[in-house]
C-alpha cells in the first residue's frame, strides 16, 4: 500500500531533480556561451556566415508568410472597421498589430522552427558524428567556435527578420485595403503615421524580437549540444526545440506585454 | 629508451560500470603501439583518457611527463596540440571543403599568411595523395578518402603524438593496405610516435612495433607482433586467428535458453 504513494511520489521527485538540473545545465551554457563569445567579435565573419544561414536563408518564409498575415489582417480590419464608419483605420490597425505583436511572434515562431531546428539539428549532428569531439581534441573549443557565432548569428538576425515580416505585412494590408478594396490612400498611410508611435510600438517590438531572438537561439543550441548522439536523440531534441521556444515566445510576448502596454 | 605515453595502474568507470581495471602501459618515443581487443574492452576509453577528454577514477595518464587529468584546460589545450587523432569515421567538418579540414587547425592556431597555409595544406593533402580532391565536400568522398583527408588534418600542425581510434573500419581491402602504409609512413617521417586501437589483427601486426591486448578492462597480454602472433595464450590465439571456439563466448551471458523458452517446466 505504502509502495502505491511512494513510487509516483519517486517518480515525480525524480523528474523534479532532473528538471531542475538541467535548468542549471542550460544557465551554465548560456553563461558560458556569453563568456566565451570573444572569438565571434574578433572573427566577425564567422558570425556573418550564420546571419546568412539564419536570417537570409529565412527571409522567403518571413516575407511570404508577412504578406498573407497582413493580406489578412486588411481583409478581416475593413469589414470590422467599416461597420463603425471606419475604414480608413484599417492602417492603422495592420500597422500596430504587426509591429507590437504579430512582427515579432510570428517571425519569432518561423524562426524557430526554420532556423532554430536547423541549428538544433546540425550541432546534434556534428556531436554524433564526433565533430564537436574532433574539434575539442585538435585544441579549440566547440562553444566559442561553433556555438557563439551561431547565438549573436540568431540574435542580430531575429530582430531584422521581424522588421522585414512587419514591414512586408503593412504592404500586404496596403495591397487588399488601398488597391483591392478602394481605401482612401492619403488616410491609410497618415492614420498610421499619426498612430503609430516609435518608442512605444516600433521601439518595443524591436525589444521583444530580441528577447524572442536570445529564447530561440539559446533553447536551438543548448538543446543541440546537450543531443544524445544518435539519430533518435537528434530528432528528439529538434522536436523539443521548436515546442519550448514556441511556449517560450508566448509566454514571454505575455510578460512582455504587460510590462510594455500596462494602460497606454 | 624515453617513453612518451605512461599509463599508470589506471581504473575508470561509467557512472558505477567498470571500464579499466588498473591498465599499466608505456608508449616508446617514435613508435607505433597498437592496442586490441574487443569492443566494448575499454580502448577507445584509454584514448580518450590520453586525450583528457576523461579523468581516471584512478592512477595516472602522463603525456610527455605531464599529468594529464591535472592540467586545467589552458594547459590541456596547449598539450592537445602537439596531439593529433583519427576518429573511427573521419569526424571531419562537413561544412568544410577538403582543403579547408586539413587547414582548420592552421587557421585556429597559427598566425601564418593564407598563402604558406595553403602550401602546407597542399603538402599534407600530396603525403595522402588526395591533393587532387581539394575541392571537394566531405560528402562526395568514399569511406577510404575520408580516413585519409582526416589522416592529413591529424597531423596538420606535426604533432610529437597520433592517436588512431578504429582506422581501419569499413573500409575495403586497397583502402586498408593504403591507410595502413599511411600510418606508418607519416609516424617515421614526421618523428612522430602514434597510439593505433584497432581490430584489425593482421593489417595492424604488418605496421605496429609493439602490441598491448585488453579484455574487459585489464591488459591480458603484450609484447612484438611475432610474440602475439606465436601466443598460444587462448584468448590472444582465437582473436589473431578469428576463431569461433575459443574463451570468448559466442553467446552473451543470461538465462539458458530452455529456462527461457519455458522447456525445462515442461520436461519436469
Amino acid at each position: 500500500m505504502l509502495d502505491l504513494v511512494a513510487a509516483p511520489l519517486r517518480r515525480l521527485g525524480r523528474q523534479c531533480i532532473g528538471a531542475v538540473w538541467r535548468l542549471g545545465f542550460a544557465s551554465r551554457f548560456f553563461v558560458f556561451v556569453l563568456l566565451r563569445s570573444g572569438t565571434s567579435f574578433r572573427r566577425f565573419r564567422l558570425v556573418i556566415k550564420e546571419i546568412y544561414f539564419a536570417g537570409v536563408l529565412s527571409l522567403i518564409i518571413i516575407i511570404v508568410s508577412g504578406l498573407f498575415v497582413g493580406m489578412v489582417l486588411g481583409l478581416q480590419g475593413y469589414e470590422t472597421l467599416q461597420k463603425y464608419g471606419s475604414a480608413e483605420a484599417v492602417g492603422t490597425l495592420v500597422a500596430l498589430s504587426l509591429t507590437r505583436e504579430l512582427g515579432p511572434v510570428v517571425a519569432a515562431l518561423l524562426f524557430a522552427s526554420r532556423a532554430g531546428s536547423a541549428m538544433t539539428a546540425e550541432i546534434g549532428l556534428m556531436k554524433a558524428t564526433e565533430q564537436i569531439s574532433a574539434m575539442e581534441m585538435m585544441a579549440v573549443d566547440p562553444i566559442a567556435r561553433v556555438v557563439g557565432p551561431r547565438f549573436w548569428g540568431g540574435l542580430i538576425s531575429m530582430p531584422l527578420l521581424a522588421a522585414m515580416f512587419s514591414a512586408v505585412g503593412v504592404f500586404g494590408g496596403y495591397l487588399i485595403a488601398v488597391q483591392l478594396i478602394g481605401v482612401d490612400q492619403g488616410a491609410f498611410w497618415s492614420q498610421m503615421q499619426s498612430a503609430v508611435d516609435f518608442r512605444n510600438d516600433i521601439i518595443n517590438g524591436v525589444i521583444k524580437s530580441v528577447v524572442f531572438g536570445v529564447a530561440v537561439t539559446a533553447i536551438a543550441l543548448f538543446e543541440g549540444y546537450d543531443a544524445p548522439p544518435t539519430a533518435e536523440g537528434v530528432s528528439r531534441a529538434t522536436t523539443r526545440t521548436v515546442v519550448t521556444s514556441s511556449l517560450a515566445i508566448l509566454g514571454l510576448d505575455f510578460i512582455l506585454t504587460a510590462l510594455m502596454f500596462r494602460g497606454a | 629508451m624515453e617513453n612518451l605515453v605512461e599509463i599508470k595502474d589506471v581504473s575508470f568507470a561509467y557512472d558505477v560500470r567498470p571500464v579499466l581495471k588498473g591498465i599499466n602501459m608505456v608508449v616508446p618515443r617514435g613508435k607505433i603501439v597498437s592496442i586490441m581487443g574487443l569492443s566494448g574492452c575499454g580502448k577507445t576509453t584509454l584514448l580518450r583518457l590520453i586525450g583528457g577528454s576523461l579523468k581516471p577514477t584512478r592512477g595516472e595518464v602522463r603525456v610527455a611527463g605531464q599529468a594529464i587529468s591535472t592540467l586545467g584546460q589552458e594547459a590541456l589545450y596547449e598539450m592537445r596540440r602537439k596531439m593529433g587523432m583519427l576518429f573511427q569515421f573521419g569526424a571531419l567538418f562537413t561544412d568544410l571543403s577538403v582543403f579547408d579540414n586539413v587547414a582548420f587547425q592552421m587557421r585556429e592556431h597559427t598566425d601564418l599568411p593564407e598563402s604558406m597555409i595553403r602550401d602546407l595544406t597542399l603538402m599534407k593533402l600530396d603525403a595522402v595523395g588526395l591533393r587532387g580532391a581539394q575541392h571537394m565536400m566531405p560528402s562526395e568522398l568514399s569511406g577510404g578518402m575520408a580516413r585519409r583527408v582526416a589522416l592529413a588534418r591529424a597531423v596538420a600542425l606535426d604533432p610529437m603524438l597520433i592517436m588512431y581510434d578504429e582506422p581501419f573500419a569499413g573500409l575495403d581491402p586497397i583502402s586498408l593496405s593504403v591507410i595502413g602504409d599511411l600510418i606508418r609512413h607519416l609516424n617515421d617521417a614526421l618523428g612522430a610516435t602514434s597510439i593505433l586501437v584497432t581490430h584489425d589483427v593482421q593489417e595492424s601486426l604488418k605496421i605496429v612495433d609493439y602490441v598491448y591486448f585488453m579484455a574487459e578492462g585489464v591488459v591480458v597480454t603484450h609484447g612484438t607482433p611475432a610474440d602475439i602472433r606465436n601466443s598460444k595464450a587462448p584468448f590472444v590465439h582465437q582473436f589473431v586467428w578469428g576463431e569461433m571456439d575459443g574463451p570468448v563466448p559466442f553467446h552473451y551471458s543470461g538465462a539458458a535458453i530452455a529456462q527461457q523458452l519455458g522447456l525445462e517446466r515442461a520436461h519436469a
